[in-house]
């Protein structure tokens, strides 16, 4: 119980105009919108959109580090020569942020215990569908379009995956799902290293963010990666300038670029790639950018209609996959926040519809565009909640959670198991895991993107792998 | 367990200006070297500054800084695009531009940058506060204390309504005490991830911790921040050893006379001047500077802004913010937009919302999004009356090297290096006169590129690393 909110209707409606201050600042340029005088400012959820890594002194080296080469020659090779197969497999992370609760995703209807741990959040058993494959679950009727892919086979359920020791604090647990490893000083994510062992020195698009800036699970030693908000938004502007000198200019951010990398300083280096990749992601966005003077296009159907940048930037997703881009890895985060430590009902269940439908939505977009078959989405948080819902009808940190591996080539069978509530808690009253984030990284890593994951992963040998790809 | 009577004999003798055994920089120093000191220490120059600056001596520029003799801000006030006054408490984005106002104008950059380095390291982001006058009024406090005490800006920034909000604090009583603040103030505040403190060592903590509560005003929000000993643990507690009945200061002085603290301390602070650490030996003597100081900030920050790193070791990104406040203060412009308020966004650092409790990631400022930010900050920086008319303009240069030498003095004459002034000179030529060849190309063409290589100054290694 937290003394500084004792009103605690309030919280939905702070949480709602944080949000759309947020999206005010997305829509920059456009004008922003004012708090009136006297209007009380928004509080937040205490877990911003862009959370997260540990940078405390020590860390602060090298991420782009010593073993960054600044070899400029492997720049002159050209642009976009892209050398990630513009067919291979790709793998979207869909990150849920601030700690999802599993149990109101997949709800225990049949566990005796559950309607004494949860009086208020709880589900009657007949609200949503039954999870065929352990009939003590039931699908939260917003998670229903899953159970309908679950239904088709293209869903593995994650009822409770975690790890041993789990971490209760936002950062270092998604710091560790981050990087694939319980190891708070790692600054590569899981991806990242993936992408330095397979990916190219001048494709940016093969990990490719779509946030303001990098995810961490995306973080390289050696290659580029991209971030960007949206393709349509990737575009340089320079006032009073067009024509030939236009045209040419782009070329010099490539020269500057070079000068940069060719100083023997990491900063200049740094800044130098950054020109040069930025150039590169220019020239493969192009095809994306709307007309001068035409409106944005409208969001293909069936994607939720929100001001929200979650479901366009998982629509521009499939887009770019279908203009044949060389994609490999792709990261995006819910801006919802499932943080909900008060008046959980609200803030949940518009995040979780709005999470759901857009996920549906890319999957039967990636099925319509003949996709689906090269397109894995790994969906996750950083841990679930406790099942004992606390008194602010909300729930706070627990340890295991829940996690989904959709697509058409999922293997579409539980990962782990559900274990009941008498016999399933760990002595602080939190979900223990029955499977390993790290051990489905490593199976993830073998039977979809084909990859040893000893070089990836630390510990490899040690984890216990899983069928998450139809065999 | 008190102060060592050491370091009580050291705050008597007041602080030190350098440790003997901390190098000292001692090659030329020219406008070129107090441009960057001017840059890591402060928010760049304004035109001229740098060769100011240099008169003085390295050692007499870096006192100039850590013991100015004026912090008056000058210029005209901030206002916005409609010439209203900006209202910091009330309107969104405004408190932003506040800051940024302070840091354009400061006649004293260094207490302006060292608030920042201590937003940055006690990050709490309105986003979890919810109170722009909070934040403030805690940025306030940072900078009152900024080269003062590290002991007092620990107690201060404990009991500061703003983190008692963000870090959980308020509200943490001895029935339910919260580990939030707790774990945060050991893993990132005082003595870092490592083996000096257990989960244990947390728990105690937070239990020494506990009394701090608020009540809550239906219209000004939180307020009436206070200790209520009724809400106390008053239970003995252990803490790295130590054994007692301690109270939130007992808390404190425990984890600042931590053998791990000094090296965190100055590990820490280095890395907000420079990007290459430390040596094992310079850590050591600059860790004994501090305590021999009496935990005082200043000294530290002395001797390290005479450190031959700093002023002879590699380059830096510059943070986004201080990006484009130099930028301001080389154009010689104040604050008369909101557009810095959803730049600062953009560009990766909006004052008053760290990412985190753990502050931005100073490793990762450039990527492809932010690095489009930064070009686009051009567009924003030079308004519309500035931009050039290819139609109108006068005196425009039509060979290369005068194109590209006016676009570097546009930005104040920062320094450029021989590649980076190449590549700019051949993007002029190709541009500015190659590619003109009708007669209106001719007149128009050095315009527009005089115009792109502003931008592209702007966007050069050169000038977005000091």
């Amino acid at each position: 119980m937290s003394a500084h909110r004792p009103d605690r209707s309030c919280a939905c409606q702070d949480f709602n105009r944080a949000e759309l201050l947020r999206r005010g600042i997305a829509q920059a340029g456009k004008g922003l919108p004012t708090i009136e005088p006297g209007m009380p400012t928004p509080a937040g959820t205490g877990l911003s959109r862009r959370s997260f890594v540990l940078s405390s002194a020590g860390l602060l080296l090298s991420v782009y580090g010593a073993g960054r080469l600044f070899d400029p020659a492997i720049f002159e090779a050209g642009i976009a020569q892209a050398a990630t197969a513009a067919n291979g497999p790709v793998l979207v992370s869909v990150y849920l942020q601030g700690g999802i609760d599993s149990m109101s995703v997949l709800y225990p209807a049949g566990d005796p215990l559950y309607a004494s741990y949860r009086p208020t959040l709880g589900l009657a058993a007949d609200a949503g569908p039954v999870f065929t494959e352990d009939p003590a679950l039931h699908w939260n009727p917003l998670a229903a379009p899953f159970a309908q892919l679950h239904a088709e086979g293209k869903v593995s359920v994650l009822p409770t995956i975690g790890y041993s020791d789990p971490n209760q604090s936002h950062f270092t647990s998604r710091h560790y799902y981050e990087v694939g490893a319980t190891d708070a000083n790692l600054l590569t994510g899981w991806m990242g290293r993936y992408l330095d062992v397979v990916g190219s020195a001048d494709n940016p698009l093969q990990g490719l963010c779509l946030d303001y800036s990098l995810q961490p699970a995306l973080a390289t030693a050696r290659v580029p990666v991209a971030t960007i908000d949206l393709p349509t938004d990737y575009s340089f502007s320079a006032e009073g300038v067009w024509g030939a000198p236009q045209t040419l200019m782009y070329n010099a951010f490539d020269s500057l670029g070079h000068a940069g990398l060719s100083a023997g300083d990491q900063a200049m280096a740094q800044s130098g790639e950054a020109a040069v990749m930025s150039n590169t992601l220019r020239q493969q966005l192009l095809q994306f950018q709307p007309a001068q003077g035409a409106p944005k296009p409208a969001l293909p159907a069936n994607y939720p209609s929100t001001t929200d940048e979650f479901p366009a930037r998982m629509a521009a997703v499939a887009q770019m996959l279908a203009a044949g881009l060389p994609i490999s890895c792709v990261t995006v985060t819910t801006e919802s926040v499932f943080d909900t430590h008060e008046n959980q009902v609200g803030p949940f269940d518009s995040g979780l519809g709005e999470a759901v439908q857009t996920i549906y939505a890319f999957q039967r977009d990636l099925e319509a565009r003949g996709l689906a078959d090269r397109v894995l989405t790994l969906v996750w948080s950083e841990f679930g909640r406790r099942p004992q819902e606390n008194a602010s009808a909300g729930t706070d940190h627990g340890a295991a959670g829940c996690g989904f591996v959709i697509g058409t080539q999922a293997a579409g069978t539980m990962i782990g198991e559900w274990q009941s509530l008498a016999t399933g808690l760990d002595p602080l009253g939190n979900l223990q895991a029955s499977a390993d984030f790290r051990g489905l990284y490593c199976s993830i890593l073998e039977q979809w993107l084909k990859q040893d994951a000893t070089q990836i992963i630390p510990a490899a040998a040690s984890l216990a792998r899983v069928q998450v790809v139809k065999s | 367990m008190p102060a060592s009577t050491l370091t009580r004999r050291a705050q008597r003798r007041g602080p030190r200006v350098v440790s003997a055994e901390l190098p000292v920089y001692h090659g030329s120093f020219g406008p070129k070297q107090a441009e960057r000191l001017l840059w890591r220490a402060g928010f760049g120059p304004q035109p001229g500054q740098s060769a100011e600056l240099a008169k003085r001596g390295m050692r007499g520029a870096v006192l100039s800084l850590t013991r100015p003799a004026d912090r008056s801000l000058v210029g005209p006030l901030p206002v916005l695009e409609n010439g209203q006054p900006i209202q910091p408490y009330e309107v969104w984005g405004n408190d932003v531009l506040w800051w940024l106002d302070r840091m354009v104008r400061a006649r004293a950059p260094l207490i302006e940058r060292m608030t920042l380095s201590w937003h940055d390291w006690f990050a709490t982001s309105n986003d979890g506060v919810g109170s722009q006058r909070l934040m403030i009024n805690q940025n306030q406090t940072q900078r009152a204390n900024c080269l003062g005490s590290f002991p007092r800006m620990l107690t201060a920034m404990t009991t500061d309504p703003a983190m008692l909000i963000y870090l959980s604090l308020s509200g943490s009583t001895k029935v339910d005490p919260n580990e939030n603040y707790a774990r945060e103030m050991q893993e990132l505040f005082t003595l870092g991830v490592g083996d000096g403190y257990t989960e244990q060592d947390v728990r105690e903590q937070a239990r020494a911790l506990t009394g701090w509560t608020n009540s809550w005003d239906a219209t000004t929000g939180p307020t009436d921040f206070h200790f209520d000993p009724a809400l106390h643990d008053g239970g003995i507690k252990v803490i790295y050893g130590h054994r007692g009945n301690f109270g939130w200061r007992d808390g404190l002085r425990l984890v600042l006379h931590h053998p791990d603290h000094p090296k965190y301390f100055v590990t820490k602070l280095w890395s907000y001047f420079s990007a290459e650490p430390l040596s094992a030996k310079d850590t050591h003597a600059a860790a004994s500077l501090y305590v021999s100081s009496g935990r005082q900030i200043r000294p530290v920050v002395e001797a390290m802004l005479m450190h031959p790193l700093l002023h002879a070791g590699p380059r830096m990104v510059k943070p986004p913010i201080v990006q484009i406040a130099g930028m301001l203060r080389g154009i010689g412009r104040y604050i008369d937009t909101d557009a810095w308020a959803w730049e600062s966004n953009l560009v990766g650092q909006m004052p008053f919302y760290p990412p985190n409790v753990s502050g931005w990631d100073a490793t990762r400022w450039l990527n492809t999004g932010t690095w489009l930010a930064r070009f686009n900050l051009t567009s924003q920086m030079i308004v519309a009356n500035k931009v050039l008319n290819p139609a109108s303009a006068k005196g425009v240069p039509s060979h290369a090297k005068a194109l590209t030498d006016e676009a570097i003095a546009f930005w104040g004459k920062p320094t450029v290096s021989n590649a980076t002034r190449d590549a700019l000179r051949a993007y002029a030529q190709s541009a500015g006169i190659d590619a003109a060849t009708a007669a209106w190309q001719r007149k128009q063409f050095p315009v527009l590129t005089l115009n792109a290589l502003r931008a592209l100054v702007a966007a050069s290694p050169d000038y977005q690393t000091c």
